[in-house]
């Protein structure tokens, strides 16, 4: 199971960041801190702790990552976005975005790199579906994003196979964008419909998912009615105005 | 009906003196006490001026008084609802920029030795 990822050049430099999000992820956060060092090297990965309960800031700082601790609970896109306007305040030209519970092998960061630093290509989505073998999800989520395809096709005006992937990397042009407003609960979708109307471009990038090493999903079975409705409802506002305030 | 629009006016009264009170011990900010201070004069008026009521109930086309109020005391309450609302929307929305920024100073100033990552 060891991958041999050759270290990227962006990495290297400093110019890319791996940004990970997390939420009382003292199980998974070790060895996924542990992972990306011994794939890449030192290179720079920075935890968001949206206020965990647990020891996941602690552990995170004695494996070496930087922590950029919230003063309170934010909610996924209000912790994200915290980090976007970090990374950009701090120079960054691409950051990846992998979670922080070990679902998402940080060998393919590589690969996302790679795409999102084409010229014309603002974002690269990482997707469980082109990946053979890597296609691991629950079934209800798996209907939500059969269901979220349909909707989106029309509206990006092309198809996105995994939508509700948080493997997301982003150059520049999209950081700032992201810095500067984002969504603040459940995000995925919602900022890829932010990007595209700025008619920016994202390409899908094979990745494996992965179970995860320990805890359970915050999205479970009840909570899918709620979460398709509140993005649906999202996009929606998005389309009809957007960049408005509730986006900050 | 008499009896209800008595209760109603003691509603309304304590609720302006539940609001001024609350100004005065500063448990809320003046500017969040006219919604209710005004939502409890409007049911005051209409208590005490039946034939308003009367209007307003043929207006809508409610026959019954009662039901005329209790629609009109529904409306009311749900405008003060939405404000507060409005309000928390941009509360929280400050909040969200604030504690966001906190945890980015925090960070440069742990990570001052460096400034980059
Ligand atoms: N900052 C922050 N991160 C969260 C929150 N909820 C979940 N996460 C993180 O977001 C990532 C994905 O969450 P997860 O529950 O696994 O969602 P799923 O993989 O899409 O089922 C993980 O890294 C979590 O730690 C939250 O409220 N705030
Ligand atoms: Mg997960």
């Amino acid at each position: 199971m060891t991958h041999t990822a050759p270290v990227h050049p962006l990495l290297e430099d400093g110019r890319a960041l791996i940004l990970v999000p997390a939420y009382n992820e003292e199980q998974a956060i070790g060895p996924l801190i542990d992972e990306v060092y011994s794939l890449f090297g030192k290179i720079p990965i920075l935890i968001i702790d949206d206020g965990s309960h647990d020891s996941t800031a602690a552990i995170a700082k004695g494996r070496g990552a930087r922590v950029m601790r919230l003063p309170h609970h934010l909610g996924l896109g209000g912790a994200l976005q915290a980090g976007y306007r970090l990374a950009f305040e701090l120079g960054f030209e691409f950051v990846v975005r992998i979670d922080g519970d070990g679902q998402h092998d940080p060998a393919f960061v590589t690969a996302m790199l790679d795409a999102v630093s084409r010229p014309g290509v603002q974002m690269a989505i990482g997707s469980r579906f082109l990946h053979t073998g890597g296609g691991y999800t629950s079934v209800s989520r798996g209907l939500g994003i059969r269901l979220f395809r349909t909707f989106l096709r029309p509206i990006l005006g092309k198809p996105v196979l995994d939508p509700t992937s948080g493997y997301v990397a982003v150059n520049r042009e999209a950081l700032e964008v992201f810095s500067r407003s984002f969504p603040l609960e459940y995000p995925e979708i919602e900022a890829l419909v932010v990007l595209r109307r700025r008619a920016f471009q994202f390409v899908e990038v094979p990745v494996s998912i992965r179970p995860r090493l320990a805890g359970r999903s915050t999205i479970t079975a009840l909570k899918s009615v709620y979460y398709i409705v509140h993005v649906m409802l999202g996009v929606l506002v998005n389309i009809l105005i957007f960049d408005r305030r509730r986006w900050r | 009906m008499d009896r209800l629009l008595f209760i109603t006016t003691l509603i309304a009264i304590a609720l302006i003196l539940t609001v001024l009170i609350s100004l005065r011990r500063a448990h809320i900010r003046a500017e969040y006490s006219v919604s209710w201070l005004a939502a409890a004069v409007i049911l005051l008026v209409l208590a005490q001026a039946p034939g308003l009521l009367g209007r307003f109930a043929s207006w809508v086309g409610i026959e019954d008084l009662p039901t005329a109020l209790l629609f009109l005391v529904t409306g009311v309450f749900l405008a003060v609802f939405y404000r507060f609302s409005i309000i928390i929307s941009h509360l929280r929305d400050a909040n969200i920029a604030l504690a966001q920024r906190v945890a980015i100073l925090e960070f440069r100033l742990e990570n001052v030795e460096d400034g980059r990552l």
